[in-house]
């Protein structure tokens, strides 16, 4: 018997890793894109000004990203510690793009990692800039196919189950690398790492100001990074919008659930917060459409109809097909050997509920809701701290541009306490999609609960608490080595 | 002709060449294993940390694409062995994890903990490292306590298909002295290859002569271990696989491949002959630095061949000692021949990486690091 409580911590266990790997990982994304701009304008320019400059975002860049590998590799392993049913069950699929990502872009990351902190002086300018630039280019990569993996999970394609081997098994690699929702999630959090990139040198840079010192640094720093992070969020927004539209289609409830909308329809409205609505702005977000249907939390669980007399079945007839699918799966695993004839039959009834397998599973309609006040909040989170960070960065490069910013000590202010609020737009986006995404592992496949392995719930309380113990203690060195970088300040001649 | 079986030998192939791989790249661990048993001083500890430190991500990235491949071409081992062997793989994922921050935190201005704890937590990583992945490796000759039950699946309230059968989680492998030894072996190597390595990239008379001190008594702790290893390998019982895919026990099995494969014969022979002559060479020639080129290829052969047995010949890789016809083997643990084919073209991309990091660790290291470069320069 899965205990629930089992569930319960290998899920926080995972949501922890998952979360303190998303503090580091956007800013390497970001950080690394605005280095190599800079060091790409030392060798345009031939000013060693830049080279400093981009030597110093380099230095917090290096102690930013140990952490990130550190949390990085746990990800990858707890899927066979803690989700060994997952491992096998969809590892004929999951497995291909975790793998590309080692042999594409870790050893690009590792390899160039060392060339550009280490290599100034043993290779030439232009190929030290290349590798900057590969660094860069080799962490976006690796977000490619941990995305691809992460969006197969939310909208599963190109695959077929198998059960013979017990599993689904890929039937199209193409489909995989070109789902729609991982093209989406790709450019979604790779430029949200721009963002994270930009905020984080611009609050940092604002110190600088503030402190009247390194004013060239800083004001350069701010250049660089706000074209960088604007060009970055109006991308974010862009792959946003179509996001939008892809969890509309193909994970309603995360959608329903994100919006607090029980009762869905036409002309769904957008929620501002509890009880101040946009008529019709949820429709538009979700199907471009005014007149769009979008259902609501009840209309998924009782089945709907759209106005399109497109046909939804309700969760209940969703569970009895899956418990059917389960059902003959099992006859037919004993049967195939015994008696071919009546297996056929069994393998046939299995094919026609297979789409439903995933609900067999599920024991009361009410576990196919997730937690509604936390996605709802945690979207609004994303959108409202994201839209403000937007509107900060333009007007920080308008009055740069001005030459004011140097004299605007709020705005100083106000850009150095917005660092926080690019990480809180991050996790809130991410806990969106996948606490979203509850009670599946695999949207419609695979429940948590038949995912999860087969140790003792101490066990996974023992190893959760030590990785809180570790991550925390990582996360205290890193923002004490980090502001101690700072205050020390950078090399350049003022 | 591209069929199932050999796209399953064929990543076993590379499984075994990422094996080889790491633990030649272990040399990262051996060396900092050696960070206060050789640096006597904290020039001579910071040359260390340098020289290793310019490496590590490299072990790191071999160690997560190994992991990686495991799991697109076997994901039954990565679901079984992960999922049961629980606190082994913990416990090898908290050394690593732990190893990565350290060499950048060890010589920041804040960093809490301060140096020499940071330089600690890379000497552990370095030990345990390479004794923990070894004894793992070890129980792919003496067994597992696990339990594989794919119908499980149709079970809705126990949908779990792999169960590990104690409570030990993968602790019990100390308990078999084969698994120690195998992993105390490859702890030895990492330690020998690491001294190789910096002999080699560090330029520092004294600290050559302390690693060629701390060489020689690895290189005794290695070949004690081989020895008992190899004796025991021509005893011991092996874990064989009919093409019906029944597994029995068989005396010998793992002598017997070496016969029948002559290929991995001669890889196994090649690599410890090259393996040995490299550290020979190293402690006799004083002037002869160059040693972990011989040594380091040689461990990659042998490693290879290690694995090839393992696998190859009618060979239950994982076997299970709670029910042997539960063993994983190449067969019955892979991913479909689609996936097998698709990740087989991914991996032509190899040599072409391979190419790229050699060119560039060439170009970094055409001159062995020293105190004024650590002076002058960038460092950790």
């Amino acid at each position: 018997m899965v205990e629930s409580a089992l569930v319960g911590w290998s899920r926080a266990q995972f949501a922890l890793t998952a979360a303190y790997h998303w503090i580091f990982v956007p800013l390497t994304l970001g950080l690394a894109v605005i280095m190599a701009v800079m060091e790409t304008l030392y060798v345009i320019k031939k000013d060693e000004f830049w080279k400093q400059t981009a030597k110093f975002w380099m230095k917090l860049f290096a102690i930013n990203f140990a952490v990130g590998i550190a949390t990085g590799i746990i990800l990858e392993f707890e899927f066979g510690t803690n989700w060994s049913n997952y491992s096998w069950f969809v590892g004929d699929i999951f497995g291909a793009p975790l793998a590309i990502e080692g042999i594409f872009a870790f050893f690009m990351e590792a390899t160039f990692f060392a060339v550009m902190f280490f290599g100034w002086e043993k290779i030439s300018k232009k190929l030290h800039l290349a590798s900057t630039w590969f660094v860069a280019i080799g962490s976006a990569i690796s977000a490619l196919w941990i995305l691809i993996a992460n969006s197969w999970m939310q909208h599963p394609v190109g695959m077929e189950f198998n059960p013979d081997t017990v599993r689904h098994e890929m039937v199209d690699f193409w489909a995989l690398v070109l789902n729609p929702v991982a093209v989406s999630k790709f450019f979604h959090a790779v430029f949200s790492g721009w963002m994270t990139g930009a905020i984080f040198v611009i609050g940092i840079s604002c110190w600088y100001l503030l402190k009247k010192r390194e004013t060239r640094f800083a004001l350069a720093s701010i250049r660089v990074a706000a074209i960088v992070g604007i060009v970055g969020t109006f991308a974010v927004m862009l792959s946003g919008d179509s996001s939008g539209i892809h969890v509309g289609k193909y994970q309603p409830m995360k959608l329903a659930a994100a919006e607090g909308l029980e009762e869905g329809g036409t002309r769904a409205p957008f929620s501002i917060v509890p009880g101040v609505e946009i008529p019709g702005m949820l429709s538009i977000l979700a199907t471009h459409d005014i007149d769009g249907y979008v259902p609501g939390i009840n209309n998924i669980l009782e089945g709907y109809t759209t106005p399109d007399g497109d046909v939804y079945l309700s969760a209940e007839e969703k569970m009895e097909k899956g418990k059917i699918a389960l059902a003959a799966f099992s006859d037919y695993t004993k049967l195939k050997e015994v008696d071919p004839q009546t297996a056929a039959k069994a393998r046939q009834l299995l094919d026609e509920n297979v789409e439903y397998f995933g609900y067999g599973y599920i024991e009361s309609q009410e576990e196919l809701v997730p937690n509604v006040p936390l996605i709802y909040w945690s979207f609004r989170v994303m959108v409202y701290f994201g839209s403000f960070l937007l509107l900060l960065m333009i007007v920080v490069l308008w009055m740069e541009w001005k030459g004011r910013l140097v004299n605007m000590k709020w705005l100083q202010w106000v850009s150095l306490l917005s660092i926080p609020l690019v990480y809180f737009c991050g996790q809130a986006g991410w806990i969106v999609a996948e606490a979203g995404r509850q009670p599946w592992t695999i949207e419609g496949l695979l429940p948590v609960k038949a995912a999860v392995s087969s140790v003792s719930v101490g066990a996974v309380q023992t190893t959760f608490f030590i990785f809180v113990a570790i991550f925390t203690l990582f996360l205290a060195i890193e923002m004490r080595i980090i502001l101690k970088a700072i205050k020390q300040g950078p090399e350049t001649e003022e | 002709m591209i069929t199932y079986e050999f796209l399953q030998q064929y990543w076993w192939f590379l499984i075994a060449l990422l094996g080889g791989l790491l633990v030649f790249l272990l040399f990262v661990q051996g060396g900092n294993a050696l960070i206060f048993f050789a640096g006597k001083n904290e020039d001579q500890r910071q040359l260390i940390v340098n020289s290793t430190g310019r490496k590590w991500e490299l072990t790191f990235t071999t160690l997560v694409t190994f992991g990686g491949a495991f799991f697109a071409s076997f994901p039954l081992f990565y679901s079984t062995s992960f999922g049961g062997a629980y606190w082994v793989w913990i416990l090898i994922l908290i050394t690593f994890v732990f190893q990565a921050v350290s060499y950048e935190f060890q010589s920041k201005a804040g960093n809490i903990l301060g140096k020499k704890t940071f330089r600690i937590f890379l000497t552990l990583n370095g030990c345990l490292a390479p004794l923990l992945i070894g004894t793992a490796v070890g129980t792919f000759f003496t067994g597992s306590d696990f339990v594989v039950k794919k119908s499980a699946v149709g079970e809705i309230a126990s949908p779990v298909i792999s169960r590990w059968a104690n409570e030990w989680h993968g602790l019990e492998a100390v308990t078999n002295p084969f698994n120690v030894e195998f992993g105390l072996m490859v702890m030895f190597l990492a330690v020998c290859l690491g001294a190789l390595y910096m002999i080699n990239n560090i330029d520092d008379k004294d600290l050559r002569a302390n690693l060629r001190r701390s060489l020689m008594i690895c290189f005794g702790g290695f070949l004690l271990m081989l020895v008992l290893v190899l004796v025991q390998f021509i005893t011991m019982e092996g874990f064989a696989v009919d093409a019906e895919g029944v597994v029995t026990m068989e005396k010998g099995k793992y002598i017997h491949n070496l016969i029948q494969m002559p290929v991995v014969l001669i890889m196994f022979l090649l690599g410890a002959v090259l393996l040995v002559t490299g550290v020979v060479m190293t402690l006799i020639k004083k002037e002869f630095n160059r040693g972990v080129w011989i040594t380091g290829p040689g461990a990659v052969l042998a490693v290879m061949a290690i694995f090839m047995i393992a696998g190859y010949n009618g060979t239950a890789y994982y076997p299970s000692i709670a029910d042997i016809q539960c063993s994983l083997t190449l067969s019955n643990s892979c991913s479909s021949e689609f996936t097998l084919k698709t990740m087989a073209i991914v991996s032509l991309i190899i040599p072409f990486v391979v190419a790229y990091i050699a060119y560039f660790w060439h170009q970094m290291d055409k001159k062995s690091l020293t105190k004024e470069d650590l002076e002058k320069g960038e460092k950790y």
